[in-house]
């Protein structure tokens, strides 16, 4: 059963990877590099987009040489957005494929899911999703923004832009409840006033009730913390209402499914978001890569998602550890990036924080216009000061949970 | 004041919609007996058409009103000739294979689409009622929903298909007897069942947006609305509509959005446990 | 060959089938199969509810994902609270079970049958979902064990020997444990159905009113059928907490009710190897399909690594050619390879013969 399972899998991906990968790929003992993500059910929009950077990453790193001489082979795995399969398919990478590092997990339920797999299991792993902070665990590293990072800067900015009173809407899970809790705290701490937080279950698409309730408290802006494909309706509902020329939106959740995309310049023009990364940064790097990228996924490719550059610059990091290190070995690349290692990826130069595994990277305020994110200011170096505050790796390394973040 | 008529307007704005998504399914339930797992995609597939549609240069209004509900209703009858045909009778059997179906559609929009599909914005502005604005599409999909409503009792009442689709879901037997052609009559019922949904989705399409995966969203509600509503299409289907309807937009003004929608589940549940037929086993039991 | 005695040779086959596999696969599987084994375990005692409470039972039950996560809810809220697991893994068992009672008197004693019934579990399972779901915020907890909203619980503690907190089951144990539990199940329900009392759920099944008639009170035997379904959903539930040590509101979802319907129907309603068989199977099927995608867009890659497309494609095709589920069409094809050979002996008389006779 076993054999044959393998056989009929390794065929189907040999026939179908025609043109894919470079050709002596699978030679010589190569280093294995699982991939764990949705591709299909609800959340592949975020999957899609974060599995093509880090197939192009692998891919550029093979044709420099490889790692260490060795040729990487990256194992697709697509958990069709069910909880179960991430269990066992982290399994399955720990200890069929024996893979030298993970990256995966989307959601923070399903990191949650194959942190403790990994740990068991002793195998590298690598988040890199913007999350809502607090994990600690010398196995795991994180390289997606935190609160402190992107809402610290983006409520100021906004307050000082439109006025201070704001009112929150947020998607009902934990994600969307902890941002809130940060929205209010950094509102409040720069003297404004939150009107109300709303909660919306993820697949709710009739905001009629909630946009006059908006009307009713007059804010001076709204804070959007909505997730998914579903919320997007607001967006629409709102614009329908000819709401956005009235009072006007910031979030550090829209455009990460490619919501300026899909929505019509009407129907967002104007908000303000804050990632670390954006298509139109003008860096050397980001050029070169912008331009890599699209040879290799085509023109026409819609937008590099943050989460998607998180992925690319996991990698990155990863590698620069590998090498530093001279081996694969989980403990050895775990302590050389715990000595800081720094990349210059096309989102600027990130760097490891070694006291808590998380990265310290460049923060940008945009402002969404005609479907395109224009740069308006940037903040270097931003430290991922909501995580330092629970965690010490340094001082505890076998610290392993996810602390939540008293604010 | 202006308060009030707004939460009316998002109140029948909550019902038309829900009775917009629910009356292509209760056709093809009410009639055949059927469990359409993938009522959810049709909806979907209905977005989709008016979004390619749109995309050509096809006026919007056309794409949603004619061109969505065409082409869903031919793809409709194709999967009803070539997958519903075999299995008339055998609701379980159904439900697997609508449940295949489901995921097939899901699957082949995505390769087909990829998932960030650029959507078109609702047309018609907005429009102020005292203090409040409030969108003039919601008016629109109201009128929508009236007009079909309103056209399947026509259909069902006055016009002889309506008749021999009426005789056939009573008695398929005994309309057979009397020279009904049963499996013609079901082919296009299941075409206009589906047709129904995608001109459903394609109105919702520029206030809910349309990606692949959107189909789970709807199929819940419809289905419980659908069967709350009991044996009769269309008064069990308004009057669960109606019910369902204002009560989960009151709930989510008044508290929160969760509680809104646990509200409109609670309230399926007392339904059917004082009226076990549905509403309309036990009132409009004449109705249509 | 008689009936009972094949019947009793079919179950020592399923025994013996059973325990040699019980006892050889962690020897000579590799221990990420035996842990996908196990959860496949698990899912096939979750099926085999089910399979009582619809395939012999005839309640069509949407919802019978509610009672498996609320037994692995309260695994998990009761092991954080108490610590040592004999009470909690009882608790898993007891409180689904009281909620299926409450639920079944709720719908049976109110005379709600066929469609209904499933809307009415459907709502059931969708109202936990959503009210679980939005319980992210650290003021929901009971007593000691947050409930954690949509990330749900992590870090669940696993079984451990009754009475000794320091013995925990480890991964093999675990294997041991739920392949033993599917034995059991398997067992039992057999002997249940066996019973009188499987008879007369069987005959209510058929026809409610006959069997009423005949002087049972159907709603009884549908209410005790219902609990012990759930009793056995919230025992799965509870191996499954120890299995993934994290529960999520998704158990309550839509999907994964619609996944154990699934299971059932392909394996074949009406038969507990069925929907065991099909459990596996289609479980088997998913995560094979989900594994070792390859990458890249192009056209053939994009229909390839498309795993509902091609899960879709397989499951129409499947009710289309093999209608009544798996094990029932591979009965059939048995049944007339035997009759084929009995009539080829039959008619084999010699021409002579045939033209004096």
């Amino acid at each position: 059963m076993r054999v044959n399972r393998r056989k009929f899998l390794q065929g189907t991906a040999a026939a179908a990877a025609v043109g894919a990968f470079s050709g002596n790929a699978w030679a010589d003992d190569p280093i294995g590099v699982a991939s764990i993500h949705d591709l299909s059910g609800g959340l592949d929009i975020y999957g899609k987009p974060m599995v093509d950077a880090l197939t192009l990453a692998v891919e550029e790193a093979n044709a420099a040489g490889g790692l260490l001489g060795r040729q990487i082979k990256l194992i697709n795995y697509d958990t069709q957005s069910n909880m179960q399969l991430y269990t066992q398919f982290a399994q399955q990478a720990a200890l069929k494929d024996k893979v030298a590092v993970v990256h995966g997990g989307i959601t923070s339920a399903s990191r949650e899911v194959i942190r403790p797999v990994l740990d068991r299991f002793k195998t590298l792993y690598f988040y890199n999703t913007q999350y809502e902070g607090g994990v600690c665990d010398r196995d795991q590293f994180d390289t997606g923004v935190t609160p402190a990072q992107t809402v610290e800067k983006l409520v100021p900015y906004a307050m000082k832009k439109w006025g201070k009173k704001v009112y929150v809407i947020a998607a009902d899970y934990n994600y969307g409840q902890i941002t809130s809790q940060w929205v209010k705290k950094y509102v409040t701490e720069n003297g404004g006033e939150v009107a109300s937080i709303d909660f919306f279950p993820l697949d709710v698409t009739n905001f009629g009730s909630t946009i006059s309730k908006i009307q009713a408290a007059k804010p001076d802006f709204v804070w959007s913390a909505l997730v998914g494909g579903a919320h997007i309706s607001f967006y629409r509902q709102w614009a329908a209402a000819g709401m956005r020329k009235s009072i006007p939106m910031a979030s550090t959740t829209f455009a990460v499914g490619n919501e300026h995309i899909v929505l019509s310049p009407e129907e967002c023009n104007g908000m303000l978001v804050c990632y670390n990364y954006f298509q139109d940064l003008k860096n050397k790097t980001n050029e070169t890569f912008v331009a890599a990228f699209h040879k290799r996924f085509g023109e026409d490719y819609p937008n590099v998602t943050e989460l998607a550059m998180g992925t690319y610059q996991g990698f990155r990091l990863w590698a620069e550890g590998v090498k530093k290190a001279g081996s694969v070995d989980r403990m050895k690349v775990i302590e050389a990036l715990e000595t800081g290692i720094s990349i210059d990826a096309p989102s600027g130069k990130v760097t490891i924080d070694p006291p808590t595994h998380h990265c310290i990277l460049d923060v940008h305020i945009a402002e969404v216009n005609d479907k395109k994110l224009n740069v308006l200011e940037d903040f270097a170096q931003q430290k991922p000061s909501d995580t330092a505050a629970v965690c010490d790796l340094i001082k505890n390394p076998n610290d392993n949970q996810q602390y939540v973040i008293k604010i | 004041m202006d308060l009030i008529a707004l939460l009316a307007i998002q109140v029948i704005y909550a019902i038309a919609s829900l009775a917009l998504i629910s009356v292509g399914l209760a056709i093809i339930f009410g009639m055949m007996r059927v469990i359409n797992l993938a009522h959810g995609e049709f909806l979907m597939l209905g977005g989709y058409v008016a979004i390619v549609a749109t995309g050509h240069g096809v006026s919007i209004w056309i794409a949603m009103l004619v061109v969505a509900p065409v082409v869903v209703g031919i793809i409709g009858v194709i999967v009803e000739r070539t997958i519903i045909r075999f299995l008339y009778g055998r609701m379980v059997d159904t439900m697997l294979a609508t449940w295949g179906l489901s995921l097939f559609l899901v699957g082949l929009t995505t390769a087909v689409f990829g998932n960030t599909t650029v959507g078109i914005s609702a047309p018609l502005g907005s429009f102020q009622i005292g203090a409040y604005r409030t969108s003039g599409y919601t008016l629109f999909v109201i009128a929508v929903a009236f007009v079909v409503l309103g056209g399947i009792f026509a259909v069902l009442r006055w016009t002889r298909l309506g008749l021999i689709a009426r005789g056939t879901m009573q008695n398929a037997n005994m309309a057979a007897a009397l020279g009904v052609n049963p499996p013609r009559v079901y082919a296009v019922t299941f075409g206009v069942g589906a047709a129904l949904s995608g001109l459903a989705g394609a109105v919702l399409a520029p206030v809910s947006g349309v990606f692949p995966t959107i189909g789970v969203a709807y199929v819940a509600k419809s289905f419980i609305t659908v069967i709350g509503g009991g044996a009769a299409i269309l008064t069990g289907t308004v009057s669960a509509s109606a019910l369902f309807g204002t009560i989960n937009q009151i709930a989510t003004f008044a508290t929160t959005p969760v509680f809104g929608e646990v509200a409109l589940l609670a309230t399926a549940i007392v339904l059917i446990r004082l009226l076990p037929q549905g509403i309309t086993g036990r009132f409009f039991r004449r109705g249509l | 060959m008689n009936a009972r005695a094949r019947n009793l040779l079919g179950l020592a086959l399923v025994g013996l089938v059973g325990l040699s596999f019980l006892i050889l696969t962690p020897r000579f599987a590799e221990l990420d199969t035996v842990l996908d084994l196990t959860v496949y375990m698990i899912m096939a005692i979750l099926a085999l509810s089910l399979a009582l409470v619809w395939g012999y039972g005839g309640i069509l039950c949407f919802g019978q994902s509610a009672f498996f996560g609320l037994g692995a809810y309260t695994y998990a809220i009761a092991m954080f609270n108490f610590g040592e697991s004999t009470i909690p893994l009882l608790l898993a068992i007891a409180l689904p079970a009281a909620f299926a009672a409450l639920l079944g008197y709720f719908m049976f004693y109110g005379r709600i049958s066929d469609v209904y019934l499933g809307v009415i579990t459907l709502t059931v399972t969708l109202i936990l979902f959503n009210s679980v779901n939005s319980t992210a915020g650290p003021e929901f907890h009971i007593g000691s064990a947050r409930l954690g909203g949509f990330n749900g619980i992590p870090g669940i503690p696993p079984l451990n020997v009754p009475g000794n907190k320091a013995a925990v089951i480890d991964l093999e144990g675990m294997f041991y444990l739920s392949t033993a539990a599917l034995l059991a199940t398997y067992f039992g329900l057999r002997l249940l159905l066996a019973s009188r009392f499987g008879r007369i759920i069987v005959g209510i099944r058929e026809n409610e009113r006959r069997a009423e008639l005949l002087g049972y009170d159907p709603r009884a035997y549908k209410l005790v059928t219902f609990t012990i379904g759930g009793a056995l959903a919230g025992f799965a539930g509870c191996l499954f907490a120890n299995w993934g040590n994290f529960v999520s509101p998704t158990i309550f979802g839509l999907a994964q009710s619609a996944q154990i319907i699934i299971w059932v129907i392909v394996g074949g309603r009406g038969t507990l190897i069925g929907p065991i068989v099909g459990c596996i199977g289609v479980q088997w099927l998913s995560a094979a399909l989900g594994a070792n995608q390859p990458s890249g867009s192009d056209w053939w890659t994009r229909v390839l690594a498309n795993a509902p497309l091609i899960l879709g494609i397989i499951l129409i095709a499947f009710v289309l050619l093999v209608p009544k589920g798996l094990v029932p069409t591979l009965g059939d094809l048995g049944q007339w390879l035997l009759r084929a050979r009995a009539r080829r002996v039959a008619t084999g008389l010699k021409p002579k013969q045939a033209e004096e006779g």
